[in-house]
């Protein structure tokens, strides 16, 4: 018979909430220094968000002579243009800065467009004019915004509002740490980046929800089990699961990060970090926060539902 | 948990089967497919711009130049309703900036006349959505004791917008049809935009001309007495006379009467062709029945004279009139190349478009990096698929091999619904179908540490398998319905390979609650039947 190998020996006992000193600390790191990085070293904004041309071309030359692309085009007076290699040595990207109107835009890529002529085979052209680019903006915020409260609004429905507020409160954890490692990379910050932190929010959502429903399940068990006890035993009952979730979802995503290409690249590099985010701030995060906010033992116990009810009461007498 | 209703049974096979069903039609080649019966699905996930190459051009309607238009309009009608009714007026003007336009009239006694005329000016729009009332294009007012404005509504703006929209892709459509590509998509976006969509394009420039060439075509006299050399010197063009530039390099000015004496609406058609005596490439053209006769008319009236083709405000050609015109047809030279005459008469067919369209957003992809980029997808999916099969084989033995066969059926699925549903497969939407492999698994993480509890807790196999499956479901369910909130604001807020990623993930989601519970669920239950196992190897 096949039987699976228990990567996590049941029962384990990590003090994960006991050492929260610790992790309060790490996780206060991984909310303030990106927020630091993105002030001081800022963030690589893709022209989703900034306006301006993007345009992919395969030279005929093999490898590509950048310096040549950069001399023909900086003589062309259209502001900054950046050229770099992207993938194979033949394949070069080039980046032109926001024209101040849409129609100079087309006016600006229809001159370079003369000017490499048939050297090169154009591959992808992005233009991405000021009306849309400050759309874009808009929408990007408003949405990881409405979809934090849907969460929130879900998380309170179900549980309680103390983890409607711990999930929210790692989410934005999640949020500023993978918006730190856009920064730190210098990964292009684009409308993908947005999807990513949205589907990294989803994912570590699903994570502290997974746990949330033990926490719930064992304050109606042990009514009388002190709280970090609790949230601990909680933490490793579910401890395999998390292990066996995560590895599998990174072992997914993992590839996409090698043979993907360079157009999902970036993207996969923030899914495979937001899975270790999300796992990190569930039990280091989420859980423990409700220490805090002080979740009410009997919240989930039948008797707290309606009114005074004989059982409950006798369980706390 | 051992027995199943037969009708859950039949129910389950059934859409395990339907999905295999319609989802192979992607892994058929397409001279198979087209021998096979027409009562089974032919239809294929269709490939996003981003994979089978093609461009994607966000238009936005010039609303000013709109409403600028619209003022001339207005004005002319306001000159035209008080000569009619024989009421001397004085500063007519419009004005931009306020979208309206003022009149004063001369005779006290005649301004409540002349605003009873004026107010009919005003037509009443109806509104979107109920086909109501809901007021009127202009208002009409009263100023001071002689003076009457006429000011454009925002209803009447919207809805003047609106169906300017409508127009451009009517027109817009005709052009691309024309060019000669498969199933574009045009489609209006928000209040006045249009995404035009294209597949497999490869000469976008070309395109974006004559998608955005306005194509607006009249025929006007040349004024015989002016010299244009000098009036564009000196810019002071004689009264009721224009000054044209032609769209040669350099270009030529022209002095032309600015009554238009036919216009591109009276055309009924326009073919490209070649002069029969030249040979060079033409446009032959053919008005309808009052367009020839005004043409016909005009032409009479002014033999030996030479008249000018204006589109879009430059002069294309000006011959002189041999003869009259009687027949309606003609042709219009200007050096063209084959390509151009063949695109002026799309352009002219097509008709003109209402208002200058602007793009705000262009992406395009080249056929060969869209090849690559499937590549990359399947190689970087199924090398992720197999990790994760692997994976769960090691973690959970007969239970994992269980949790795959769901996996790939939920894979099946999820091609079955994209085909069933005419959605668009993106590099992210593969990215997405992983993603959900991965979310589709942990239902299965789930469950089977749930029944490995059980177990602990000293349960029957049976037991064990039983509350395990219904203890576990809370839990899935809640996790996600959190991950398809999220999903679903990505789904309004994203367009094209994002709003990809995100369909296939609700979609993914949707069916691993199927796949990864109620299938597995019925695998394990037959499995306890057949082997009646002491233990479970968990």
């Amino acid at each position: 018979m096949f039987r699976g190998i228990t990567f996590i020996p049941p029962n384990t006992k990590i003090d994960f909430v006991g050492q929260r000193a610790i992790t309060w600390f790490v996780s206060a790191f991984l909310t303030i220094v990106p927020l630091v990085l993105v002030a001081t070293v800022g963030l690589n904004m893709g022209i989703d968000f900034q306006g301006g041309t993007l345009i992919e071309v395969k030279t005929k030359a093999n490898p590509a002579d950048l310096a040549e692309i950069r001399s023909k085009l900086n003589g062309l007076g259209l502001g900054e243009v950046q050229i770099q290699q992207f993938g194979a040595p033949d394949e070069v990207l080039i980046r032109i800065a926001s024209q101040p109107t849409e129609a100079e835009q087309q006016v600006s890529i229809a001159k370079v467009k003369k000017t490499l002529g048939d050297t090169v085979e154009y591959r992808r052209t992005e233009i991405v004019g000021p009306t849309i680019s400050s759309e874009l903006i808009a929408g990007g915020t408003v949405a990881v915004v409405v979809a934090m409260i849907g969460i929130m609004i879900y998380v309170w429905f179900r549980f309680e509002w103390q983890f409607a507020v711990a999930a929210i409160a790692s989410l934005v954890h999640d949020v500023t740490a993978t918006i730190g490692l856009y920064s730190l990379l210098q990964l292009e910050f684009n409308v993908s980046s947005i999807a990513a932190i949205l589907t990294i929010i989803g994912y570590s959502l699903n994570d502290k929800v997974v746990i949330f429903d033990r926490i719930r399940e064992n304050l109606r068990k042990y009514k009388r089990m002190p709280m970090v006890e609790l949230l601990d035993l909680s933490i490793n009952e579910m401890l395999s699961r998390a292990v066996l979730t995560h590895v599998t979802t990174f072992l997914a995503m993992l590839p996409f990060l090698f043979f993907g290409g360079e157009a999902i690249y970036g993207f996969a590099v923030a899914m495979c970090f937001g899975v270790v985010i999300g796992a990190y701030s569930s039990i280091f995060v989420a859980s423990p926060m409700q220490l805090i906010l002080g979740v009410r033992r009997d919240a989930f116990s039948p008797s707290a539902a309606g009114a005074k009810d004989r059982t409950g009461a006798a369980v706390r007498a | 948990m051992l027995q199943f209703q037969k009708w859950k049974l039949i129910l389950v096979f059934g859409v395990v089967l339907a999905g295999f069903i319609f989802a192979l039609p992607n892994v058929i080649p397409a001279s198979t497919l087209a021998k096979l019966p027409d009562w089974l699905p032919h239809d294929q996930v269709s490939l996003g711009l981003d994979l089978q190459g093609g461009a994607h051009l966000l238009y936005q309607i010039d609303d000013k130049e709109l409403v600028d238009d619209w003022l001339g309009t207005i004005r002319g009608d306001v000159r035209e309703r008080l000569r009619s009714n024989r009421i001397g007026y004085t500063g007519l003007q419009k004005n931009v900036a306020s979208r309206s336009v003022s009149v004063r009239i001369r005779e006290a006694s005649q301004v409540d006349k002349a605003y009873d005329e004026l107010k009919k000016l005003a037509v009443p729009i109806s509104n979107d959505v109920f086909g109501g009332f809901s007021g009127y294009d202009l208002d009409v007012e009263r100023k001071g004791s002689d003076g009457v404005t006429l000011s454009v509504t925002d209803a009447g703006l919207n809805s003047r917008i609106s169906s300017a929209i409508q127009a451009s892709i009517e027109t817009i459509r005709r052009r691309v049809d024309a060019f000669g590509t498969t199933e574009p998509s045009i489609q209006r976006q928000g209040r006045n935009r249009i995404l035009v969509q294209v597949p497999g394009v490869s000469d976008v420039q070309r395109l974006k001309t004559l998608i955005g060439e306005t194509g607006k075509l009249e025929f006007k006299l040349v004024d015989p007495n002016a010299n244009a050399a000098e009036v564009a010197a000196s810019k002071k063009v004689p009264p009721g006379d224009e000054l044209v530039y032609s769209d040669r390099k350099p270009p030529v000015p022209y002095v032309l009467k600015d009554q238009v004496l036919v216009s591109g609406e009276s055309l009924v058609d326009s073919q490209p062709g070649f002069d029969q005596r030249t040979g060079e490439p033409v446009v032959t053209f053919r008005f309808d029945a009052a367009g020839a006769r005004r043409f016909g008319r005009v032409t009479q009236d002014n033999v030996g004279l030479p008249f000018a083709i204006v589109l879009d405000n430059k002069v294309i050609t000006a011959p002189v009139i041999r003869e009259p015109i009687l027949g309606g047809t003609g042709q219009i030279s200007g050096n063209f190349s084959v390509q151009q005459a063949n695109d002026l008469a799309i352009l002219l067919r097509s008709g003109a478009l209402p208002a200058k369209l602007t793009v705000i957003e262009e992406r395009t992809v080249g056929a060969s990096l869209g090849a690559d980029s499937i590549e990359s997808g399947k190689k970087a999916a199924i090398v992720g698929l197999l990790l994760v099969v692997a994976f769960m084989f090691v973690g959970y033995g007969l239970f994992g091999l269980f949790a795959n066969l769901a996996l790939l059926i939920n894979v099946v699925l999820i091609f079955a619904v994209l085909s069933l549903i005419g959605a668009t497969l993106t590099l992210p939407g593969i990215a997405g179908i992983v993603l959900v492999i991965g979310i589709a698994v942990d239902a299965n993480v789930l469950i089977n540490e749930r029944i490995r509890e059980e177990i602990r807790s000293g349960k029957s196999p049976l037991a064990s398998a039983d509350s395990g499956y219904s203890r576990a479901l809370t839990t899935i369910i809640d996790s996600n319905v959190t991950t398809l909130i999220a999903v679903l604001v990505l789904f309004w807020l994203g367009s094209g390979p994002v709003r990809g990623f995100a369909v296939t993930l609700t979609i993914g989601i949707l069916t691993s609650m199927f796949t990864a519970v109620t299938v597995t669920r019925m695998m394990v239950a037959y499995w306890l039947r057949w082997a009646r196992p002491k233990s479970l190897p968990l």
